[in-house]
């Protein structure tokens, strides 16, 4: 009974939107207006009102997945339906469903087969799946947003990327128990056991906080999951391979004889105005190697361009090298196409450049074998044992790609258990995961909005730019009500800011049409808000987060005079998402501002957004009161004692 | 034959006066300076990271690994370039350094700096750090705090939620029972992990410089270095320090101890009876009953060793090496061997064979403790 109103909505939503493409002229683009109308149809439940649970669920999502041993089992992690579903390779067909959580991200099976780990990033929790029995044994609870998971090669030990704390828990595999947690990067989220065992390498989807302005760090941390001598006992950090220009780091993978690795990544040029789009691109798609094969060939790590001059591959994010290290296969999830790779052309190429061609879009004519195309938004891959087939998690249309490497074609392509009608949600979804509209297939929404968030870096959006304007990326989660969009508050609303705006300014090509735009509306407009780990329970606040509520809600400043009420926290950042919706000139402005008058940003989730203010000039949240509030403008603070101001970052925290 | 009975001769005479005298550790000293690889000649604090030596400078913090010194500066994102203590995260081998500009970890290269304008760290000067769990305990020049590694959370602890009447902190030795905090102008407080309340204690004659009766307390409100070790709890002060069990408290001076000064800038406490000091008139250590004091002599310059017996009775010992300097900041150990830090280079202390086999068993006479892992630095 409770699906029926639902169906009604999206049947009507269905008449409503291809009553409108038909009247709607797609060439002429799409009025902010119109797009608002069909929006509105579109969506399956008032646009001020949240969207029911039983759409946000319904559809698999495969985003990772894993054979069985014997290769006659597919372990798939779908992603939105919260299950393992176990599929048989023969015949395609779903054997199970192990129902496991929410948002689920990494699985890892066991070294002897036996066990699969499996996170569940917004439950913070790893449940262990017997194979044999094909139920859960156990949920082990490990905070900060698990995520990437791997065991040492015992088994013994378990290893999980947190990605909001930024650090690797390290767990006892069968009681899991915490022995420690160690230092990762920002959003520590993929992993990789070495061939040997005796490396962990852990990627991170956002750049280190560096210095304003300064080209992307990111690193991949090495760990070692054995005590070695003269270091400390049990599992440490090792070495922190700088990857150089690199942001939204995913997939690693290594070939059999640990010789050779990769890892994929964008390659932003966040620096440069985006003006230069077709002068060579703002966001290159590529992979790095490194290993000892590397190391023989050019003396250290290659960067490999995985783009064309006049085609962009954009997120690439899955890898697998086949055991002949003969092929590297790399997924592209706003491209919907798998890229073969020559190992040995590559090489060759490499040691014939060995300045490097990080940024050389010719380059890849000399080792791309074939593109592949395959199923909306590719990310999960894996070969069989043999390396002759490749299967690919088509996360958007909740299907299996099943790839012979020898010839690169789809052999066939498996269809998970999903509703077969597809919701202006899931439109949306996959309109902001394609790259299709983007100038050249350059890039799309989730680029720079890295699963539906952000990526930690700012931008120089305009094409008036050239350094005019910077903007640092904001979070898209729950920002309905948080109108209007942009940091100058120049967007009215989704429409207006994804529709013209984003044509104009960064696709130059194809416009959505009215459906499109609409749907891609109803999917922004319903990114749910994470689960606050900061709290201490439901409607509890600590001591300190208590205090900082005080601090936050206050009339009078410590001298005891009255605040006026445009200085206190709660004027601006107020109501139930921490904005009222209104500009303020709160004395941020820089000399590449045009105007200091800005958009009250909401507090969703403020604790994980850094970099701070318009800009991204403030790396931490203590910055935006003790660097960049010298005249209080941005709310009287300077009378807080620094006991106060730590208060105030704690209640903050559970915003 | 001859030769033999000459090279026993020598060995016996050179045995005669340690054998006489309560077996004291006996070391050949190796001084670092700008000379021989450190960045700078002021060194505020040492640790031993297995066979890594980590050496706080005037001008970066210096490790040693391979024979080799390598330095990181600001520009590899250290806090400051004056690294003023140090202490090992035993559990993921991270390295933290307090500066005078700020609180940084070094974790495989990689140098995550906290300062009191990025992050909740209380005040830039930081005095003292000590690692415990996933609590990373700080003494700055504005009170102490506690971040926690996990959470990301900091706690202030000062005047306005702990007995501290000043806010100077300048050592804590932080272990899963007790976190003691040497506090210039307070005392020592004490914090108890399983209750989290504090309790303080003072010098019973409040900031005068003397001592009233023996054994009466804590010796003076300036405190500057703390090392809790097996219940006991070690204080330095300017005026003389202290050995507290909990109930009693034992005081040591210049005047009925072994101690070559009461300013004492450094204490690292090995057990129950024993501890190390560092003064400003050199290196002493004593075994729960004996002193022996390292340094160069204050009179001539020249490497000098001195044993001081139960009775107060003085011996010198011939050696051909000292400590670099008398100011003495910091100390470790590695294994038997022990490193100081002094305000003119960096000494590694080798230990020599000879004590051990006049000590009768190597083991009986270790300079250090495994069952330490927390001791202030």
């Amino acid at each position: 009974m409770r699906r029926l109103p639902v169906l009604f909505l999206i049947s009507a939503a269905l008449v409503a939107a291809i009553t409108l493409v038909r009247t709607q002229s797609v060439h002429a683009g799409v009025t902010p207006a119109a797009a608002r109308a069909a929006a509105a149809a579109n969506s399956p439940v008032n646009a001020h009102t949240s969207r029911s649970d039983a759409e946000i669920n319904i559809y698999a999502s495969p985003l990772e997945l894993l054979l069985s041993p014997d290769g006659s089992q597919l372990f798939v992690l779908c992603q939105q339906s919260g299950d393992i579903r176990v599929v048989s390779t023969a015949t395609g067909r779903t054997l199970k469903s192990i129902p496991i959580g929410q948002e689920l991200r990494g699985i890892f099976l066991s070294p002897d087969g036996s066990r699969l780990y499996v996170t569940s990033s917004w439950d913070d929790t790893v449940s262990v799946v017997d194979t044999h029995t094909l139920a859960v044994t156990a949920r082990f609870s490990v905070k900060g947003e698990p995520s990437g998971v791997v065991t040492d090669k015992s088994g013994k030990t378990l290893f999980v990327a947190n990605r909001l704390s930024n650090d690797v828990a390290v767990l006892n595999a069968t009681t899991g128990d915490e022995i420690k947690r160690l230092a990762a990067g920002r959003g520590a989220s993929y992993m990789l056991l070495s061939a040997d065992g005796k490396r962990i390498y852990t990627s991170h989807i956002y750049p280190a906080l560096g210095a304003h302005r300064t080209v992307p760090q990111s690193e991949l941390t090495v760990i070692s999951p054995d005590s070695e001598p003269g270091r400390a006992a049990g599992p440490h950090v090792v070495d922190r391979m700088p990857l150089h220009l690199a942001a939204g780091v995913f997939h690693i993978a290594q070939s059999a004889d640990g010789r050779l690795s990769a890892v994929a990544h964008f390659h932003p040029k966040n620096l440069i105005p985006l003006a230069h789009l077709e002068h060579g691109g703002a966001l290159a798609n590529n992979l790095t190697l490194f290993g000892p094969d590397v190391d023989q060939a050019v003396g250290g790590t290659i960067e490999v361009p995985l783009d064309e001059l006049d085609r962009y591959y954009a997120y690439p994010f899955g890898v697998a090298i086949t055991p002949d290290k003969s092929r590297i296969l790399v997924t592209h999830g706003g491209a919907d196409v798998v890229t073969v790779i020559s190992v040995p052309a590559l090489l060759k190429f490499a040691h014939a450049h060995p300045k490097g061609f990080a940024e050389d879009l010719s380059a890849s004519g000399n080792y791309v074998l074939a593109r592949i195309p395959v199923g909306k938004n590719p990310r999960g891959i894996t070969l069989n044992r043999t390396g002759s087939l490749a299967y690919v998690a088509n996360r958007l249309d909740d299907t299996i790609s099943v790839i012979d490497t020898r010839t690169s074609k789809v052999l066939r392509t498996i269809a998970l258990d999903t509703p077969k009608a597809i919701s202006a949600l899931r439109r949306g979804e996959q309109t902001f995961y394609t790259a299709k509209y983007g100038f050249q297939g350059h890039f799309g929404c989730s680029s720079c909005h890295l699963d539906s968030t952000l990526d930690g870096l700012t931008w120089d959006l305009e094409p008036d730019g050239f350094g005019v304007d910077i903007v640092d990326n904001r979070l898209l989660e729950d920002i309905r009500d948080t109108e209007p969009y942009k940091w100058n508050g120049g967007n009215p609303d989704i429409p207006t800011e994804c529709g013209v705006r984003t044509e104009k300014y960064f696709w130059r090509s194809e416009n959505y049409d009215a459906r499109t735009l609409a749907d891609l509306t109803v999917y922004i407009m319903g990114i749910r808000k994470r689960p606050n780990r900061a709290l201490p329970g439901p409607g509890k606040l600590t001591p300190a987060q208590d205090r900082g509520k005080v601090i936050f809600e206050r009339t009078v400043d410590n001298f005891g005079n009255p605040i006026p009420e445009l200085n206190r926290c709660n004027y601006c950042h107020s109501g139930p998402k921490g904005t009222n919706q209104k500009s303020f000139d709160v004395g941020t402005k820089k000399w590449t501002d045009r105007s200091g008058l800005l958009d009250t940003p909401q507090l969703t989730s403020i604790a994980l957004t850094a970099p701070y203010l318009h800009d991204g000039s403030a790396r931490t949240l203590e910055e935006i009161w003790t660097v960049y509030n010298p005249h209080d403008q941005h709310g009287r603070t300077n009378d807080l004692i620094k006991d106060q101001l730590n208060d105030l970052i704690e209640y903050l925290r559970t915003r | 034959m001859k030769k033999l009975l000459f090279s026993a001769l020598i060995s016996l005479a050179a045995a005669l006066p340690i054998a006489a005298q309560p077996a004291m550790p006996r070391f050949h000293f190796e001084n670092f300076t700008t000379a021989n690889g450190l960045p700078n000649d002021h060194v505020f604090s040492v640790l031993v990271d297995g066979d890594r030596i980590w050496a706080g400078t005037e001008n970066g913090l210096a490790v040693r690994e391979h024979g080799i010194w390598k330095t990181y500066t600001t520009a590899d994102g250290l806090a400051h370039r004056a690294v003023l203590s140090l202490a090992l995260d035993k559990v993921t081998g991270d390295v933290w350094a307090g500066t005078m500009g700020g609180l940084s970890r070094v974790s495989a290269g990689r140098i995550d700096s906290f300062t009191q304008l990025n992050s909740g760290l209380s005040n830039n000067v930081v005095y003292g750090v000590s690692v415990e769990g996933t609590s990373v305990w700080v003494a700055t020049a504005a009170g102490a705090c506690r971040y926690n590694t996990a959470t990301g959370q900091w706690d202030f602890f000062n005047d306005r939620n702990t007995p501290m009447n000043e806010i100077w902190t300048y050592s804590v030795s932080a272990t899963p029972t007790k976190v003691y905090i040497a506090v210039w102008g307070s005392g020592l407080l004490e914090y108890d992990q399983k209750t989290q309340r504090w309790d303080k204690y003072d010098d019973p004659d409040g900031e005068n410089e003397m001592v009233l009766y023996k054994d009466q307390g804590l010796i003076h409100e300036i405190v500057t270095s703390v090392s809790y070790v097996d219940g006991i709890v070690w204080a330095a002060t300017y005026f003389g320090d202290s050995r507290y069990d909990g109930r009693y408290w034992h005081n040591f001076l210049t005047k009925d101890s072994g101690l070559p000064s009461n300013f004492t800038n450094t204490i690292r406490g090995i057990d129950r009876n024993r501890c190390w000091f560092g003064t400003d008139k050199g290196l002493a250590y004593y075994d729960g009953t004996n002193w022996a004091v390292y340094r160069p002599s204050l009179t001539d310059g020249k490497p000098e060793m001195t044993v001081r017996d139960a009775a107060g009775k003085v011996t010198p010992i011939p050696v051909t090496s000292a400590p670099a300097h008398n100011y003495v900041l910091g100390i470790d150990f590695q294994g038997d061997d022990i490193w100081v830090a002094t305000a003119k280079g960096l000494s590694h202390g080798i230990r020599l064979p000879q004590d051990k086999r006049t000590a009768g068993t190597p083991a009986s006479h270790p300079i250090s403790t495994g069952s330490n892992p927390t001791t202030a630095k």
